[in-house]
């Protein structure tokens, strides 16, 4: 009996009985992966059938051969074992026999690793402890910074002043100009959206008040907050991670120096001085926005905007984004500079953990100003 | 080969034989890696060409380097793994890019390779989770994948301890043994040369140009240039072979 029992568009397997107990597999065509490749399961089926003890192999009509055809011998071969058939190898090529010896040479490494999914508890636990080993991290990380801080005032921390000045440079004037579209197009939608409404009511006017009362105590803040975060947090997770990649992190600490000191405190001192003077500007850039409706769409005087305006706003609406502004810009620094010293070392990881810096800080932005809302409403500013 | 105005070699002339196991070999900032890079088809020569069986890769439409490509596989320095993907993925994206096969036999052949570089059982492994050396191996598996007609290695031997190091030798030579597959190495570990190579070509960092060709260990004994004696033989321009022997 001799029948193709497997075939692919150009190869082909069949079987021959040369006895009963044995049989001979005669391997065909172009067993070559990128033209495509039998299973074996016909074979090994018609194998059993047959109940042979013995297989030989004969592939002398195999016109070209790649790794496709190892993979399907080795197969074939690991199957036939399990049965308790016999195959002599001396059929094959000879190439196929070394790299099927080095293959087997070294044993698989029994690493208890499976795709399979893990049941929801299971899920669920994972997920709980490592929230709980997050948040202790993230803990002992705002202690460090605090131990840091103190040691800057103590005059101990060892940092580099250039580097405190490249920062500052890149968390200030740099921004600006991102600060100014987003700042001027909040201000302008606030002012057109409560133009529309105000009109109805004959207080136009009033645009002036709502655009300048919530420019300066929270969209202002808030908005150049989430500028930031986007910007410049991502940049110092993607930095220090890249340190991290690249063991920088590890070479500061044998000698020594304190990474918190090196790297975290400048960044963070950087964007404590520059988010107050970021929040002003954009304050007053987006009541500048405000006026461009007031002025061209209401038909409001220059004087009179600036009048109501100056009416509305108070010293206090002012100091309150300014003191909201330097506590987001802790906020932004840490967040950015954990998740950096948090990276695992490789593309994929800075890459989460840049992500990870905007997510972290815009949460914990939202967050604080609520809670700045109700301090401020109970102590009735 | 230039970066901009700056010629880093020039008058670059060797053939490489079908089956061969060929180093490129020089001291440090001599142009190996980017002479290798222009093989590769990643960086255009200033001036020149790389031809493969008598076909112009510089020359060729976009279309036709793909295809050369594709008979190409290369090792990088530090495996070059993609990070956010297992072992098993690194290796069988090219089979699932370029081939038609099944899901089942993509993995049979992944798991063929990995075992082939001792790194059975690492399929669900990501990059960050194994030892510099086993990265290097995936990577020798990656480049493997669609059983390339010519395999280029930069650098193999480096930053391995010399156990690990002998056996990437001896996977270079059973690959070449059975798979006859071509071997273009970037080297200068003198013990991987001597093991490995079949011919060799020198780059001077001094003259910027290949000083010498040929067997390396004819090059060691017989090359009438100093350079070539004096690396061949670990800085002893006239003593013994430092010990390396055939």
């Amino acid at each position: 009996m001799n029948a193709a029992v497997v075939s692919a568009p150009d190869a082909t397997l069949a079987v021959r009985h040369p006895e009963p107990a044995g049989a001979v597999l005669e391997f065909a065509g172009h067993w070559l992966s990128q033209r495509g490749l039998p299973e074996p399961s016909g074979a090994l089926r018609e194998l059993q059938a047959a109940r042979v003890s013995h297989v030989a192999f004969d592939v002398r009509q195999i016109a070209a051969w790649d790794s496709g055809l190892v993979t399907f011998v080795l197969k074939l071969l690991g199957d036939l074992a399990t049965r308790g058939v016999a195959a002599d190898r001396d059929g094959l090529p000879d190439g196929v026999c070394r790299l099927i010896a080095m293959a087997e040479a070294v044993p698989e490494r029994q690493t208890g690793r499976s795709d399979a999914r893990p049941p929801w508890l299971a899920r669920l636990g994972t997920h709980a402890i490592a929230t709980a080993g997050a948040a202790t991290v993230g803990l002992g990380f705002l202690g460090e910074s605090l131990f840091a801080l103190g040691a800057l005032i103590r005059r101990r921390a060892r940092f580099r002043v250039s580097d405190l000045l490249v920062v500052v440079q890149d968390c200030g004037p740099r921004a600006l100009g991102i600060v100014s579209l987003i700042s001027f197009l909040i201000g302008l939608i606030l002012a057109f959206v409560g133009a529309v409404q105000l009109q109805q009511f004959g207080a136009s006017i009033f645009v002036a008040n709502l655009v300048a009362i919530a420019m300066t105590r929270e969209i202002g803040c808030i908005m150049t907050a989430i500028v930031m975060s986007g910007r410049t947090g991502a940049a110092f997770a993607a930095q220090l991670g890249t340190m991290n990649t690249n063991q920088e992190i590890d070479a500061l600490s044998t000698m020594g120096i304190s990474p918190m000191e090196f790297l975290v405190l400048p960044r963070m001192l950087a964007l404590i001085a520059m988010m107050p003077l970021l929040t002003v500007y954009s304050d007053l850039v987006g009541i500048l926005g405000g006026a461009v409706v007031g002025l061209g769409m209401l038909g409001l005087s220059p004087t009179e905007y600036f009048e109501q305006t100056r009416a509305a706003v108070h010293v206090s609406d002012f100091l309150i984004g300014i003191v909201k502004s330097s506590v987001f810009g802790v906020v932004v620094a840490l967040a950015g500079c954990l998740r950096g010293m948090q990276s695992g070392r490789s593309a994929a990881a800075v890459g989460l953990a840049a992500t990870s810096a905007v997510v972290t800080s815009i949460v914990w932005l939202i967050v604080l100003d609520g809670i700045f809302a109700v301090i401020l409403n109970v102590l009735g500013f | 080969m230039a970066y901009g105005s700056y010629v880093i070699q020039h008058d670059l002339d060797f053939s490489v034989e079908r089956g061969e196991i060929f180093v490129i070999m020089g001291g440090s900032g001599s142009g190996k890696s980017t002479l290798l890079n222009h093989m590769v088809g990643l960086k255009a020569p200033a001036r020149g060409d790389v031809v493969y069986d008598g076909e112009s890769f510089w020359g060729a439409t976009a279309e036709a380097q793909e295809g050369l490509r594709r008979r190409l596989g290369v090792s990088f320095q530090s495996g070059a793994l993609w990070s956010s993907m297992t072992l098993a993925e690194n290796v069988g994206l090219p089979l699932q890019t370029f081939t038609r096969l099944p899901a089942r036999q993509i993995r049979d052949i992944v798991s063929l390779k990995l075992a082939l570089v001792g790194l059975a059982g690492y399929e669900e492994f990501y990059p960050s989770e194994i030892s510099g050396g086993m990265m290097k191996r995936a990577g020798v598996a990656r480049a493997m994948a669609l059983d390339p007609d010519i395999l280029f290695f930069d650098e193999p031997s480096a930053g391995l301890d010399p156990i690990s190091s002998r056996r990437l030798d001896d996977l270079i030579l059973e690959l070449r043994a059975s798979l006859g597959a071509t071997m273009v190495v970037v080297t200068h570990e003198l013990a991987s040369i001597f093991t490995i190579a079949d011919n060799a070509v020198f780059l001077d960092a001094e003259t910027r140009t290949m000083i010498a060709c040929g067997p390396p260990k004819k090059l060691r004994d017989e090359s009438p240039n100093p350079t070539v004696r004096t690396f061949l033989r670990r800085g002893d321009a006239n003593g013994a072979a430092g010990g390396i022997t055939s």
